[in-house]
């Protein structure tokens, strides 16, 4: 990309099928091993050591063990505050949810780039956190609808509406509950993108200013440099912010569904 | 003018849209930060509803974000 002399911020979130799957179709659909499938595998497999590597059940947890009861606890404690007593069933899916996006933000931000491999974060994508706001949006309906049957409709009017205003309340709470899968995958995609927009954009700046000559790199490629490692760890925050927002917010829907308001 | 200028234009504009979403992050924080420390027992209950004011206040600004995108490349 830097070939062209003009960097292209938008390139790396390409989607290229791998390993010579371009041409797997299933009814019609193209079913390619993305590089998109390739970070969800390695983010799903190094999930699956981390936990593997920490559930020994030892009276004395080890540093490892130590590490997983933190993020398991951490994750029970939020459901425990938000959802309740009730809430303890959803544990392994708010767990599996929360460290999957975050590893998944965590891998993105590597910096893999030196070993000459490319880093890609999936969840810059809307069609991978969009998957995952429906998963939970479908579990917060199924659940709301299996323990409270048609009553699960007085969601939409609080305790306490006035007659009057019921059918203004009624609405405006239907939209607000429908606009909460695309709020849920839309934030996390665009906070992502964004972050590694910006990161390449000024990394764009220190490779054009040091092509260009040594005065030009002194005065802007030295600065961006300087700004760009600070952003990247504020994208540090950021993507345990995300994921912590993303499973928080999973939590609250599940308390509308678990004890109606 | 012509689309395409507008477009960009627009493009631009959107940008106040995430500065604004920026005074209220900041906002959010700051009051918590405000209430926290005159009665810090209580603070550390409340971080889950900071988080949630943080991603109300946060979606907006990147909702104008969207909008930008959309109107450069779509």
């Amino acid at each position: 990309m830097a070939a062209e002399g003009k960097v292209d911020p938008m390139h790396q979130f390409t989607i290229q099928p791998m390993f010579g799957s371009d041409g797997w179709n299933i009814a019609g659909y193209n079913v390619a091993f993305t590089n998109s499938s390739l970070w969800m595998a390695i983010a799903a497999a190094l999930l699956f050591v981390f936990v593997a590597g920490g559930a020994k059940r030892q009276l004395v947890p080890g540093r490892w063990q130590m590490a997983v009861e933190t993020f398991t606890g951490f994750v029970d404690g939020m459901l425990a505050a938000n959802v309740g007593a009730n809430g303890k069933k959803y544990v392994p899916y708010i767990f599996s949810l929360f460290m999957f996006i975050l590893f998944a933000n965590f891998l993105g931000l590597m910096p893999l780039g030196v070993l000459g491999l490319h880093p890609f974060t999936f969840t810059s994508h809307f069609s991978a956190t969009g998957v995952l706001s429906i998963l939970s949006f479908s579990i917060v309906i199924i659940v709301g609808f299996a323990k409270h049957k048609l009553h699960f409709f007085s969601l939409f009017v609080p305790h306490g509406t006035p007659a009057l205003m019921i059918p203004a309340i009624f609405v405006v709470e239907l939209i607000s509950f429908l606009v909460r899968p695309f709020s849920l995958g839309l934030r996390l995609f665009v906070a992502m993108m964004a972050g590694h927009v910006l990161l390449e954009v000024l990394s764009s700046f220190v490779i054009s200013s040091g092509n260009a000559n040594l005065g030009l790199f002194a005065i802007a490629g030295v600065p961006s440099f300087i700004l760009m490692v600070g952003i990247c760890a504020l994208e540090l925050l950021v993507a345990g912010i995300q994921a912590y927002v993303f499973a928080l917010l999973t939590c609250v829907y599940l308390n509308d569904a678990e004890n109606l308001h | 003018m012509d689309a395409e200028a507008a477009k960009l234009l627009g493009a631009g504009f959107a940008a106040i849209g995430a500065g604004l979403a920026s005074i209220g992050v900041g906002n959010v924080f700051a009051k918590f930060l405000e209430g926290a420390l005159r009665n810090p027992g209580a603070a550390d209950a409340q971080q889950g509803r900071l988080f949630i004011g943080f991603a109300g206040a946060e979606l907006l600004g990147l909702l104008s974000f969207v909008i930008a995108a959309l109107l450069i490349f779509a």
